[in-house]
């Protein structure tokens, strides 16, 4: 399985953030995206999980089920974290492996590894910003998709929690996943760099 | 929420236990005397049996008012005071004011049926109480609408004073609105003229619901404070990390 | 299939738990058919003559006004980007969040019109026919108004722009979901013509709105 993009353009607003990008991930690979502010990391991610239209070029995913999209076998996890505070924490992680197709055996098996386990029966609505974080990777644990597209994926997680998502990228990587991930930070695992718009 | 702040509500919830049961057995001892009185009162020449509603009606419709002045007090204790007493004490009257405005319709529209042909009639006093369930439930909207407590209990606070002042004037205005529009109202009630007959029944149900307000209330107090606490151990439940839990 | 049931049960939930919006509808509903009466007067056989038209004018602002944050909530959490990267078609998936807002909003407005016929002095056989003549056509309310709550997303507002856009589109559904009621009440139309064409239209609706929401949705992408 392998993940390219070529010659990718991506405009936002009349305002071009970037052309010419090319990039290649393949099974078992991470690549770090990373590069200053505003140099359209977010942008990338957001192309390649077919949220953005591209000005240019084209990302295709070679090796994946012929059937299916680039989008529908990956997964983003974007600043935002896609919970309902008025449910439960377990009520919002089986939301969304019904209705993304997961396997229901999964869901507490997800929660423990994040370290919510303890919490399941309380609603979304009192658990910290890390804790909402922890909730959002157990998405990705609970719905099985080969691709990972992960935006600043540590940024509210504490020194433990980074571990344990290190331990779960790790997993991924070595059952064949691949991850494109924009960080600031370094990604505790062995990933490739791809350095985006140093200049303005 | 810290301890301290529970240190309060905690004698309350004493107290609240204590006096509860006693609270209910007058509740029921009165009216249970109120219902036997408003059985035996004799029938009225005019209105006959129906004229019994009265002595289910009138105590709702005053109750209906008199939450709303509890509201008010409580209301002014979360906005001067901040006591979470006076929050707490806000939150758990108005459904209860609602259901008894709710019951004040019910009975007034039943009373009604038979002098008016239909259940309902744009009567001044009917109406007001109508518009007043309607305020009563949009507070209680208001209060589903705010996750955080203390917040919605600053913004009822306000609603309920805004309207503690506004009810008179609607009550003005529907008054004008409806003798504007039908001179002669067919639903006059003289309240000096009653009857001692029917003055002593309708006084000891108004007693008589009166305590089971309160009784209602205080538990409904009793089980909010209950309520806050089961969220704030979730909150420190949900802070403390695994190992721990 | 479970993905759709899980997006209406999810949906549904979360209007009807703290926070959600579901009941604020039912009470707007009788908030407004309250006021009427202190516009034209307490005159029962005039209210009674308008009782259809006002039931319908209430309910419709009511299942409309409540539209707005039918995609906008999804959008703001994130749920949006999600549900777009879905193997569900998202024109399915758009039915479906429009199916859950009909249960958790539209229903109860069906429900309540018993309480609000008697209050514009309608009998029982009128009260019916309202009711009824809801029932069939708040689905196309809801599902024509999906469209103006997909194009709040693109536009990055809500609120009354979104009325301005969808109310003129629902004039086709009042004038016949009206027409029919009077027709049951009074004639001299057959009640059978007027319905079917409201039928037809709610149909309608249930094709067009989910393609058109999951088309605006798709362009708004950000």
């Amino acid at each position: 399985m392998k993940l390219t993009g070529r010659g990718l353009r991506c405009e936002r607003g009349q305002r071009e953030v970037f052309s010419g990008l090319d990039f290649m991930v393949a099974a078992g690979e991470a690549v770090a995206v990373t590069g200053p502010n505003g140099a359209g990391k977010t942008s990338l991610l957001r192309l390649t999980a077919g949220l953005l239209a591209l000005a240019g070029g084209s990302i295709a995913l070679e090796g994946g089920e012929p059937d299916l999209t680039l989008p529908e076998q990956a997964h983003y996890l974007g600043h935002r974290d896609a919970l309902k505070p008025a449910l439960s924490v377990s009520e919002n992680l089986s939301f969304w492996q019904d209705f993304l197709g997961g396997d229901a055996a999964e869901t507490s098996h997800a929660l423990s590894v994040v370290g919510l386990d303890h919490v399941a029966h309380l609603p979304a609505a009192v658990l910290s910003a890390g804790q909402r974080r922890r909730l959002s990777v157990a998405r990705l644990l609970a719905v099985k998709r080969p691709v990972w597209l992960l935006d600043e994926p540590t940024s509210a997680l504490d020194t433990e929690g980074q571990n344990t998502f290190a331990a779960i990228m790790t997993g991924h990587l070595a059952g064949g996943g691949l991850i494109l991930a924009a960080t600031h930070a370094p990604l505790d695992v062995a990933a490739r760099e791809l350095r985006m718009g140093a200049v303005g | 929420m810290t301890l301290t702040d529970l240190a309060n509500p905690s004698r309350f919830l004493s107290l609240a236990t204590r006096i509860l049961p006693w609270l209910a057995a007058a509740t029921a001892l009165l009216l249970a005397i109120g219902l036997y009185l408003s059985a035996t009162a004799p029938d009225d020449y005019q209105q006959g049996a129906t004229v019994k509603i009265m002595f289910i009606h009138v105590p709702n419709a005053w109750l209906s008012m008199f939450v709303w002045g509890v509201m008010s007090v409580a209301a002014l204790g979360t906005l001067v005071w901040r006591h979470p007493l006076a929050d707490v004490a806000q939150k758990t009257a108005a459904p209860i004011g609602a259901a008894f405005t709710f019951l004040a319709l019910v009975t007034g529209s039943l009373w009604g049926r038979p002098m008016w042909g239909t259940y309902w009639q744009w009567d001044a006093r009917l109406t007001s109480v109508l518009i007043l369930f309607l305020m009563y439930l949009g507070l209680m909207a208001l209060w589903r609408a705010v996750d955080d407590p203390s917040r919605a209990a600053r913004a009822a606070a306000v609603l309920t004073l805004v309207g503690a002042i506004n009810i008179p004037i609607i009550k003005f205005s529907v008054d004008w609105w409806n003798t504007l529009h039908q001179p002669a109202s067919v639903f006059r009630m003289g309240g000096s003229t009653l009857d001692r007959a029917f003055l002593i029944p309708l006084l000891v149900m108004a007693v008589g619901f009166t305590l089971l307000f309160l009784t209602l209330h205080i538990a409904a107090m009793r089980n909010e404070i209950l309520r806050r606490r089961v969220r704030t151990l979730q909150m420190l439940q949900a802070s403390k990390p695994r190992a721990a839990a | 299939m479970i993905a759709l049931s899980a997006l209406v049960r999810r949906d549904v939930r979360v209007a009807l738990r703290v926070g959600g919006g579901a009941l604020i509808g039912v009470l707007f509903f009788l908030t407004v058919v309250v006021l009427m009466p202190f516009a034209v007067g307490p005159d029962l056989a005039l209210l009674k003559q308008l009782g259809p038209a006002i039931l319908w004018l209430g309910a419709l602002l009511a299942s409309l006004l409540t539209l707005d944050r039918l995609f906008m909530a999804d959008h703001e959490d994130g749920s949006l980007d999600v549900i777009l990267m879905s193997r569900t078609p998202l024109e399915l998936a758009c039915a479906a969040k429009a199916l859950a807002h009909w249960l958790a909003v539209g229903l109860p407005l069906i429900i309540a019109t018993p309480v609000l016929g008697l209050l514009l002095n309608l009998d029982g056989a009128a009260t019916g026919a309202v009711a009824l003549t809801l029932f069939v056509g708040t689905p196309a309310l809801t599902f024509t108004g999906m469209i103006g709550a997909a194009l709040a997303v693109t536009l990055r507002r809500g609120g009354l722009l979104l009325a301005v856009l969808v109310l003129p589109l629902s004039i086709p559904v009042l004038i016949f979901g009206v027409a029919a009621s009077q027709a049951a009440i009074s004639g001299p139309l057959p009640f059978g013509t007027p319905f079917s064409i409201l039928c037809a239209l709610s149909l309608a609706s249930l094709v067009i709105g989910p393609f058109a929401a999951a088309m605006s949705l798709r362009q708004g992408l950000d």
